[in-house]
């Protein structure tokens, strides 16, 4: 079992990274890896438990058909699949970040931390990934 | 009324989350509120005409995506008649065929594109 960091910083709804970021979450999960996500700038609003779920009218879907997937989801999804497979997933926040956004308001299992966290993460990890915005 | 020309390039750029292409949606949601618009597909985008795309299966966890579904988005569009164009020479640079198209776009080679503007009041860039 090894320990991967992943640093992500898109924002939700913008960039395909987001998703790719959340495969390999998963996928190392799924293998029985242990993860520290470090999300930084715009990422801090993927947790946001403000984020809704909205009827499309374009595609002529109810917001039950629709079923848009906010990735506040997929957070959660992520942090019960990980304590189902017993490992650890870490899911953390720059607290500035998360300020500047007004986006404080988290999904449960999220925690805030600094560029240090960061780097002890990265520190304590078998493997690096950043995923830089562009 | 002035005519407008969606031109857009970028492609996949969020479409797991939004479960569509948003500058597809938004030229759709003008048509509906009673603009008069056409799209142009190039670049990565003309990808968004190829029939038999399918992006679902993705999961998180114990969250099932549905994904989105261009094949819908766009046949929806051509039902609209909102015209809607894919550049050729793009086209044929990533193997797409004629045959592989969603019945109801257009083709048009890469020097026709000024004309196409000229033919449009306001373009929208995306």
């Amino acid at each position: 079992m090894a320990t991967i960091t992943l640093g992500i910083m898109d924002p939700p709804y913008e960039s395909a990274n987001t998703p790719t970021a959340f495969r390999l979450v998963e996928a190392a999960i799924r293998k029985g890896h242990n993860v520290n996500v470090f999300c930084y700038e715009g990422a801090t609003a993927l947790g946001y438990a403000g984020q809704k779920q909205h009827p499309n009218a374009v595609h002529g879907a109810s917001l039950e058909e629709e079923d848009h997937p906010n990735p506040k989801d997929w957070v959660k999804a992520l942090l019960a699949y990980a304590a189902e497979k017993q490992v650890k997933l870490v899911w953390c926040n720059c607290g500035l970040c998360v300020d500047e956004r007004g986006v404080e308001s988290q999904v449960e299992g999220v925690c805030r931390g600094s560029p240090v966290d960061a780097w002890k993460y990265c520190e304590a990890s078998d493997g690096v990934i950043l995923i830089g915005t562009e | 009324m002035a005519r407008y020309l969606s031109i857009i390039d970028s492609a996949y750029r969020a479409t797991i989350e939004e479960q569509d292409d948003t500058a597809v949606w938004f030229t759709h949601a003008m048509k509906n509120g009673g603009a008069e618009v056409s799209i142009l597909l190039r670049g990565d985008a003309v990808n968004y005409a190829v029939t038999q795309q399918d992006a679902k299966g993705l999961r998180f966890g114990s969250r099932a995506v549905k994904g989105p579904d261009l094949v819908r988005d766009i046949k929806a569009v051509v039902e609209k008649k909102i015209p809607i164009y894919a550049v050729a020479d793009d086209l044929a640079e990533r193997g797409i065929v004629s045959t592989q198209l969603i019945p109801g776009v257009e083709t048009l080679p890469r020097g026709a594109i000024a004309k196409l503007i000229e033919a449009h009041d306001r373009v929208l860039t995306w």
